[in-house]
């Protein structure tokens, strides 16, 4: 249990190629931290360097306190679980979980005792006797963690280990590896590239791209508030709507349409953001009008995919809705999301005009208070 | 795995035909051949032979030099195994480890493995020659006045030296490529789990390893008692008498040399049945132990 604090950390490969570039990250003690980035965004990077399997180029990271730039691995204080598991083929369930221990000179009745306490919150116990090849992919995740937490680490890092899980498994394996970093409050630092995985794990999620950090917050937080256009279109199934707009006079057009929305903004291009799931059918009114192409019916929600302005976009409603002919759409104002066009950063909008812009909306606007219509 | 049917039940047997061919020409023959030959003297003019029994293998076993030959092969057999595999390891962990000009270091050391075993000796009789020899001229200022071809333990010396040179890149290349089939994250975790790469070594990389060491050490027991007749030949060739050889050389002296076919028929084919029951022993004794991944 302890603090981690990651500061100013590059890695530089040979030939100049910054894989990780200038991550500062303070990880409070006991706090689940994830890592999540599509793939080559430097997070699996990171994690090994704070394992110690890979060199920090700059910066330095300390955990408890200690720097451990140039401290071995095993001297790190550290248990990593990995994505093949990477169990030892060779030895018993006992002996895999008792080899981390007993190289550090533990007590034979101390090994005896925590392996036998991490086998039973992990349920492995008829398996102790068993090599690794006759276990179950899920069984052999469970060994992996059970190899980290025998050892009582400052803390854990997970590389992806539930990406070789079926989905079934996947799910009910998160739930136990948050129950047990909840139980055990060990300071945790997870790697995915799964949005899902990292939305429901995380106490707060560091979300990268291209080595950089593009935000750090709760869940919730970057889900409402994305940073970045790259943030709002990772975070959130289905992707957020980013659509080309512009503010003129504090009114919005979409394309070359006039949309009637209104944003306290100077006049010039943005990216507009709507989530999916904010949007609403109108049947009647001042809503823009939304052509459909093609509709996804997921069971618990339909996802209507359409051309807005010229645009695609995606509407997610409730399954049971019916479809009226004439599909017009509403957003809560407050659920609008813009971002500046050449370098992606989110936008705040000054507090919301007084005079709507266009004579439109005005109906809409007066009707539904916060709502504000196409 | 995919299964192939066949219309014609005998067309699989027609497609092991040649590889049967092979192994009953070349092995089963000549094995029956020796062992009928064994029981026989033959005339060295070839004009009969007479049957005699056990005789050749009491003249074997119980005549002249055999037991020291065969004393000092199973120490020759012992020492170029054991110092050829594990040079062959070393190096290749160490090739393993390194990140740059790897590919350069592999090609340096697996070379050698393209010599053939007469010019190897060929290589090993100039290195060790009385007047010009590199390595004679070396140990010399250390004292040694090393005499290959008239001192026994000298030639006994440049026999093992050159044996184990020569088996080195071929025990370099199958450790290395089982040292790359253990997964990278394995190691990672034994690099967490515990800090002495060497009991890492130890602990988990030679575990692993197993199946590819298991294999080897059968190869090198078989190189060092058969394929090492070429280097033996050039080191002892036309030198003086007194001079070590092993089984497999003498069973040639003293067949092609010296006429005697059915004692060394008798001899092979107690090299033979040595061979066997050291190959069975290993795959009961020592085979338990191996881990196959």
């Amino acid at each position: 249990m302890a603090r981690i604090e990651i500061a100013r950390v590059s890695k530089i490969y040979t030939g100049g190629v910054r894989a990780v570039s200038d991550v500062d990250i303070d990880i409070a003690d006991g706090e689940f931290i994830v890592l999540v980035g599509p793939s080559g965004c430097g997070k699996s990077t990171l994690l090994r360097m704070v394992a110690g399997l890979e060199t920090i180029s700059e910066g330095s990271v300390s955990i408890g306190g200690r720097r451990i730039n140039d401290v071995e691995p095993a001297e790190r204080d550290i248990a990593m679980v990995f994505q093949n598991y990477a169990l030892y083929p060779h030895m018993s369930v006992y002996k895999n979980l008792a080899y981390g221990l007993k190289n550090r000179g533990t007590p034979k009745a101390e090994i005896d005792a925590r392996v036998a306490e991490a086998a039973r919150m992990l349920e492995l116990e008829p398996y102790l006797e068993r090599k690794p090849r006759a276990l179950s992919g899920g069984q052999r995740q469970r060994v992996a963690m059970g190899r980290a937490i025998v050892r009582k680490p400052a803390a854990f890092l997970f590389d992806e280990p539930l990406s070789n899980l079926d989905a079934k498994l996947r799910v009910s394996m998160r739930g136990e590896i948050k129950q047990l970093q909840k139980r055990l409050g060990t300071t945790s630092i997870y790697v995915t590239h799964d949005q899902l995985e990292a939305m429901t794990l995380a106490d707060r999620l560091v979300v990268l791209n291209g080595g950089r950090i593009e935000q750090i917050g709760a869940p919730l937080e970057v889900y409402h508030r994305p940073a970045s256009t790259f943030v709002a279109s990772f975070i959130g199934s289905p992707a957020m709507n980013l659509l080309p707009a512009t503010v003129f006079n504090g009114g919005i057009l979409i394309g070359d349409q006039l949309s009637g929305l209104s944003a306290n903004l100077p006049n010039g291009h943005v990216t507009l953001g709507l989530r999916a799931e904010d949007l609403r059918l109108v049947t009647q009114g001042t809503g823009m009008p939304f052509t459909i192409s093609f509709i996804e019916d997921l069971g618990a929600q339909r996802l209507l995919h359409g051309l807005c302005g010229g645009h695609p976009l995606v509407v997610a409603v409730s399954p049971d809705l019916d479809l009226p002919a004439n599909i017009r759409l509403t957003i809560a104002a407050d659920r609008l999301h813009f971002f500046a066009v050449d370098t992606g950063k989110r936008i705040e909008p000054g507090p919301a005009p007084v005079q709507p812009a266009q004579n439109g909306t005005e109906t809409a606007a007066s009707e539904a208070g916060m709502t504000a219509g196409f | 795995m995919k299964r192939v049917q066949f219309n014609n039940r005998f067309l699989p047997y027609l497609f092991l035909l040649p590889q049967m061919a092979v192994i009953v020409i070349f092995f089963y023959w000549p094995s029956i051949q020796a062992i009928q030959s064994s029981f026989y003297i033959e005339d060295p003019f070839g004009f009969g032979s007479t049957f005699v029994g056990l005789r050749n293998y009491h003249d074997a076993l119980f005549g002249g030099d055999y037991l020291n030959i065969a004393v000092f092969t199973v120490w020759f057999t012992i020492v170029v195994t054991v110092l050829s595999l594990s040079i062959g390891l070393l190096l290749a962990v160490k090739a393993d480890a390194i990140l740059r000009g790897a590919s350069a270091y592999k090609t340096a050391l697996i070379a050698v493995y393209a010599v053939a075993p007469p010019a190897a000796g060929l290589i090993g009789s100039m290195f060790f020659d009385q007047h010009i020899g590199p390595f004679v001229k070396l140990v010399s200022y250390f004292g040694w006045d090393m005499k290959v071809g008239v001192n026994y333990y000298d030639t006994a010396f440049a026999m093992i030296f050159i044996s184990v040179w020569k088996q080195i890149p071929y025990n370099f290349i199958f450790c290395l490529s089982g040292l790359q089939g253990i997964p990278v994250s394995v190691r990672e975790a034994a690099t967490i789990d515990c800090r002495s790469g060497f009991r890492r070594f130890w602990t988990v990389i030679l575990p692993l390893l197993s199946p590819t060491a298991f294999f080897l050490l059968i190869i090198n027991m078989t190189y060092s008692l058969f394929d090492t007749f070429g280097i033996v030949d050039t080191v002892v060739k036309d030198k003086a008498a007194n001079n070590p050889v092993t089984l497999v050389y003498k069973i040639y002296l003293d067949g092609f040399r010296g006429n005697d076919l059915g004692g060394s028929s008798a001899q092979s084919v107690i090299l033979m049945i040595v061979v066997f029951v050291l190959t069975i022993f290993q795959f009961r004794f020592l085979e338990r132990r191996v881990h196959y991944g």
